[in-house]
């Protein structure tokens, strides 16, 4: 928790004022009971009226005060901690933006979501709770020692054996219950995995009759959650009846001593109630600061959490002088490029060798997990290659800036994401400030102009979260427009055609060849119809390059390619 | 719905658990009254230490004795009821949250469709724990301030009339003054519950393609967009905090106003005789307990604000219409002979925007039915209706002989064998995915369906073999291996009919024809539904179907379909003219 004070540091003001008139507060709060005492012992025993009525208006006028007080106080820890909360979350937001796939790979998505979410709003109250009532009671406990001390010395010292045994039990309950709370996060993650999956998974679980499966499964996991918060339950509920017993253990012990006292003539009646008074006021802090703990250690955990991601630094950073382009080398190569993903024993991709001239257009086959997605991730720096260089114009990719890379490289991924909003600012992520005439362009070309454009709305038309209200051939061809619109001098087409029927997908590349000139366009498939025309073929397999060359040679000397080329068409048409 | 409805609803779920709660209001009450006459004890402790010379201590032994009776009595009943209490809470919030649960399970998947998932997950996840806190904090408080407010008046009135009157009438104004605020609480504490809902929303969709923000270098765009509800955020938060949290102070202004009248009336009447100084000290912890309770029923109203907001968002996710019910007579479809036949069929999304028309198609036993054309034509669609996620909205569907809408969906379901392109796995072990439909299945079952689906390779080379944990969604899979276990789930529970859905669109080709194979083998003798976009995956089918915009515009077997030189003809002929 401590850690993250730092994103408090924008309201020091306010965090120092908001205790400050919790403490003012606190102490016109302990001045009360003494001047009941003075109404007892001497405006009653002396029968002066006047003396009753002056402190009663002087009671008053001390609640007022401290009204005013714990008015500014409340303000201002809201203040602080909706501020902290939102510097946070803001921070956090940046912070994940920054990381690399690597990172993202490993953490996870869903993880970070929560911590992005959730964790962050227990983090904010804890802040709140702190600076709102933390200090408050620790300020009440001390006062009222000490004006017990100011009352009579030998009685306060039942004051300093109760204040202890109080503290010792709040301590006891508290460690005991702490490591339930981790236990009861975790049952919480699972209850919200859950969910999550029975959203995505809706259609599967129904075709397989599995509702019943799963609500039972969810009903499980809240069973577990619910066991262990009664567990836990059963611990923290011991704290009131206990604290209780010592505070009453005390007054009795206040009222008996005090019965000497008061016998002998050191002290008088009503301080004797004032002491009693004080007592209940330390009990009524404690348990206050008790309660807060729990919500404290909810939010440490949080914290925690919290901390764990900003203690993970993106593996790919930026040069701090990038340069930028040689003119008169190769576009891309790749030089002995070997890669294994963080963790991963095995490599992914092996020692891999080619180099493409600008203009030309590159295919890349291979089967599943050959290695395809990740070739290309590493041209535009998404990982680091393990070994060896990626070079785009004769510069290493990691000595280039993050948004010269992106400007010169398009991208469209395997799996069509796009962004709620209209297709107007889904298409602007290629280029921020394109024109409606570029990107008309752009969709001309990715066939995309019919279905926009019989939308009442046209580029205005809605896009929801992820794309939903469109098919999955509409999406991927609005990716396609999306990378266009930059006018990259790059292009990867990442089996981008694959929800595409042939005859949408073969206007597409004529479309693409005719509109791409210049362009570097790399088109990674499975499909050998897709690639056969290209300038030359990069056929993976497991990671390695089997074979590099036009259609007709790698038909006829390699048997990878030989193979895939069979299995999607006859030999006649594959040598057509 | 109303607040009051919204509590009502709210304590229904607690009903199951009636006997914990009369339990825990049971020892509530003992423990307030216990703590209640602890108080008039210790006033009489006090009439018995007077002054100097004064102290009787025979009576004030037995006094004190009395006391720590009655506190160990006190804080044994605080105990239980705090035991039961939290029964009744969190066995309700399971409850609550299993009901939403069950919902989501029996809503139409228009439902699922049409909200952003991230906004129903914060309702069941975060939504709910909200609702826990309220209720636990507010059940017994509620109660015990309630038994604390007539108790102390009880006890009051013995000791003295005039000033029990003056506490009664004037503390209800701290009660004013708490509704006053709480009204105004609410709708701050709503819109602050909707920000929150968008601003999940917002970092569901970018931190969950985290990957495509970077790709194109959109971090900081996205970045703006959740700074400006980052910021509202900000605001409405302040707001709901800070004028939840003047509650208290207010009213512990008015307590104080109330203990300071005590004292002075009570301090006049000691002087004219009325009352003893021990008396007056029980009335002033009267005044203090008599007022904390609506201290805390403040209290607990803010926090009950804050779980009825989300106690309402919860609700509209329970209170989902489901999907109509199976009608009580609906046929369990056991055997199926294979025959589909959709006669008359019109559906459509969104009423305004029409998608298909009045569709016409017989299937007999066994065929296997292709289905081509443009994206959006609706392929998918049609799968959606066999499957009845969605209902037609004219005209009939007609399985094995039985209008669909007579069947249970279950066996309706069960009997579709289904692979989509959407490849979806569950976390778990790979050896519980593929057997995700058969549950019983052994291991030689499970390892002929991988072998099948040509997925034990792959499944043989991971650390684990069958028992490799896979993380949500498979994540640690490419999309390939995700879509050859789904295959494999599939081939396990072999129903009698299939629907494909581009199930092999991102397998690579030569593996594709031994899946393919595998599927031929499977297919044999029973009907099949193959959306495709690779042509040459359906030259055999029995049936193609040409789709556009809803409608089937041309049907037949591939041979036919060349020679008419229509729609098929281009669309087949396209893939080798480059």
């Amino acid at each position: 928790m401590f850690k993250l004070v730092r994103f408090l540091k924008g309201y020091k003001k306010e965090c120092i004022i908001g205790p400050l008139f919790k403490f003012l507060e606190a102490c016109f709060e302990l001045v009360v009971p003494l001047v009941m005492a003075g109404i007892i012992d001497i405006g009653i025993k002396h029968k002066d009226t006047g003396y009753i009525c002056k402190m009663g208006a002087l009671m008053v006028f001390l609640g007022l005060l401290g009204l005013i007080c714990s008015l500014t106080a409340q303000y201002f820890a809201a203040k602080a901690s909706m501020g902290f909360g939102t510097a946070l979350r803001r921070a956090l937001f940046r912070h994940v933006s920054n990381l690399s796939y690597s990172e993202l790979d490993e953490i996870g998505t869903p993880s970070l979501i929560t911590r992005l979410t959730g964790d962050i709003n227990q983090a904010q109250s804890g802040v709140n709770l702190i600076l709102r009532l933390f200090l408050r009671s620790p300020f009440i406990v001390v006062g009222a020692i000490v004006m017990a001390f100011f009352v009579d010395v030998k009685l306060a010292l039942i004051f300093l054996l109760a204040t202890p045994a109080i503290g010792a039990v709040i301590y006891f309950v508290m460690s005991g219950s702490i490591p339930y709370y981790k236990r009861i996060q975790a049952f919480l993650d699972k209850v919200s995995l859950l969910t999550r999956e029975n959203l995505a998974g809706v259609r599967v679980i129904r075709a397989f009759s599995k509702q019943e499966k799963e609500i039972e499964s969810f009903q499980n996991t809240c069973d577990d959650l619910k066991n262990e918060q009664i567990i836990v339950g059963r611990i923290t509920t011991l704290l009131n009846p206990l604290t209780y017993v010592v505070v009453n253990a005390a007054v009795i012990a206040i009222i008996w001593g005090g019965g000497f006292q008061v016998n002998i003539g050191d002290l008088k009646q009503g301080e004797v109630i004032a002491l009693v008074n004080y007592m209940s006021q330390i009990l009524l802090a404690l348990v206050a600061l008790a309660n807060l703990i729990v919500v404290f250690t909810k939010a440490s955990a949080c914290a925690v959490r919290i901390n764990e991601v900003f203690e993970i630094f993106p593996s790919v950073s930026e040069k701090d002088s990038p340069c930028s382009a040689v003119s008169g080398s190769e576009r891309v190569s790749f030089n002995d490029v070997c890669f294994a993903y963080k963790g991963a024993k095995e490599e992914v991709l092996s020692n891999i060798s080619f180099s493409v001239p600008a203009g030309s257009t590159i295919g890349v086959i291979g089967g599943t997990g050959s290695g395809k997605t990740t070739l290309m991730n590493l041209l535009a720096r998404f990982y680091d290659a393990t070994k060896g260089e990626v070079l785009i114009d004769g510069v290493n990719v990691k000595n280039l800036s993050f948004a010269y890379l992106r400007k010169k490289i398009g991208i469209v991924p395997q799996k069509a994401v796009l962004f709620k909003g209209s297709i107007r600012d889904n298409m602007r992520w290629g280029k921020k400030e394109a024109s409606d005439e570029e990107i008309e362009q752009a969709l001309k070309i990715a066939q995309c102009w019919d279905f926009v454009f019989s939308k009442p709305e046209g580029l205005d038309a809605k896009v929801d979260q992820g794309g939903k209200n469109l098919s999955g051939g509409q999406r991927q061809r609005l990716t396609i427009a999306r990378a266009l619109v930059g006018r990259p001098e790059i292009l990867i087409l990442d089996d981008s055609a694959s929800a595409l029927d042939f005859a949408t997908d073969a206007r597409l590349r004529r479309a693409l060849e005719k509109e791409t000139q210049g362009m570097t366009v790399f088109l990674i498939s499975q499909r050998v119809s897709t690639l056969r025309n290209t300038d030359f073929i990069v056929v993976l397999d497991d990671g390695k390059v089997v074979g590099i060359g036009r259609h007709e040679d790698l038909f006829e000397n390699c048997p990878v390619y030989r193979e895939i080329c069979l299995s999607q068409m006859e030999e006649k048409e594959a040598k057509q | 719905m109303k607040k009051n409805n919204l509590l009502k609803r709210l304590l229904s779920f607690t009903r199951p658990y009636l006997g914990y709660l009369f339990l825990s209001l049971f020892f509530a009450s003992i423990s307030v009254s216990l703590t209640l006459y602890a108080p008039v004890l210790t006033g009489r402790a006090i009439d018995h230490v007077v002054g100097k010379g004064q102290v009787d201590f025979n009576a004030l032994k037995v006094i004190l004795l009395q006391l720590a009776l009655i506190v160990a009595a006190t804080s044994f009943s605080q105990w239980l009821m705090g035991l039961f209490t939290n029964k009744v809470t969190y066995f309700s919030v399971r409850d609550i949250r299993t009901k939403a649960f069950e919902r989501l399970q029996r809503v139409p998947l228009r439902f699922i469709d049409s909200n952003a998932r991230g906004d129903i997950l914060s309702r069941v996840v975060v939504d709910a724990e909200q609702v826990a806190d309220g209720l636990l904090m507010g059940f017994t408080q509620l109660f015990s301030g309630i038994v604390t407010i007539l108790g102390t008046i009880g006890f009051m009135l013995v000791i003295n009339v005039k000033i029990t009157l003056l506490v009664v009438f004037v503390t209800p104004l701290s009660l004013f003054v708490a509704d006053f605020i709480a009204k105004r609480t609410f709708n701050l504490f709503k819109i602050q519950s909707e920000t929150r809902g968008e601003m999940t929303a917002l970092i569901e969709e970018t931190v969950g393609h985290m990957k495509v923000v970077k790709a194109f270098g959109y971090e900081r765009e996205s970045y703006e967009k959740f700074e400006e509800i980052n910021q509202r955020l900000e605001i409405c938060g302040i707001k709901a905090l800070f004028f939840s949290s003047i509650t208290n102070p207010c009213t512990r202004f008015v307590n104080g106003v109330v203990y300071t009248l005590v004292g002075i009336v009570g301090a006049f009447s000691v002087v004219n005789g009325f009352l003893t100084v021990g008396q007056l000290s029980c009335f002033l912890s009267y005044a203090n307990q008599y007022t904390k309770p609506f201290n805390e029923i403040s209290g607990v109203i803010a926090e009950l604000q804050s779980a009825l907001a989300s106690a309402k968002r919860l609700f509209e996710v329970i209170d989902a219409q489901p999907e109509t019910p199976d009608p009580s007579d609906s046929v369990v479809l056991t055997r199926t002979d294979g025959s589909v036949e959709l006669s008359h069929v019109s559906f459509s999304y969104v009423p305004e925007i029409k998608l298909i028309e009045d569709l016409n198609l017989s299937v007999k036993a066994g065929q296997k039915i292709a289905i081509v054309g443009k994206t959006g034509c609706g392929k998918t669609t049609l799968i959606n209706l066999l499957m009845r996620f969605y209902d037609i909205d004219k005209g009939k569907i007609i399985v094995s002989g039985y209008d669909v809408r007579n069947l249970t969906r279950n066996s309706l379901r069960a009997s579709f064998g289904m692979v989509l392109q959407d490849t979806w796995l569950k976390a778990g072990t790979i050896r519980d995915n593929i057997a995700y439909g058969k549950p019983d299945a052994s291991e030689y079952e499970i390892v002929s369906a991988a072998i099948s689906a040509h997925a034990d390779g792959f499944i043989r080379r991971m650390p684990e073999g069958y028992d490799t944990y896979l993380t949500e969604d498979g994540a640690n899979l490419s999309q390939g291996q995700k879509q050859l276990l789904c295959i494999a789930r599939a081939m396990l529970s072999l129903p009698s009919m299939l629907i494909l859905d581009e199930a092999t669109s991102s397998i690579d080709t030569r593996t594709e024809i031994h899946v393919q194979k595998a599927f031929d083998e499977m297919m044999r003798g029973r009907t099949s539904f193959v959306v495709a976009h690779r042509l040459s995956t359906i030259r055999q089918a029995d049936l193609i179907l040409v789709m556009e915009n809803g409608r089937i515009i041309e049907q037949g077997k591939h041979e036919e379909l060349l020679l008419r030189k229509g729609f098929y003809a281009q669309l087949y002929n396209s893939q080798f003219d480059v």
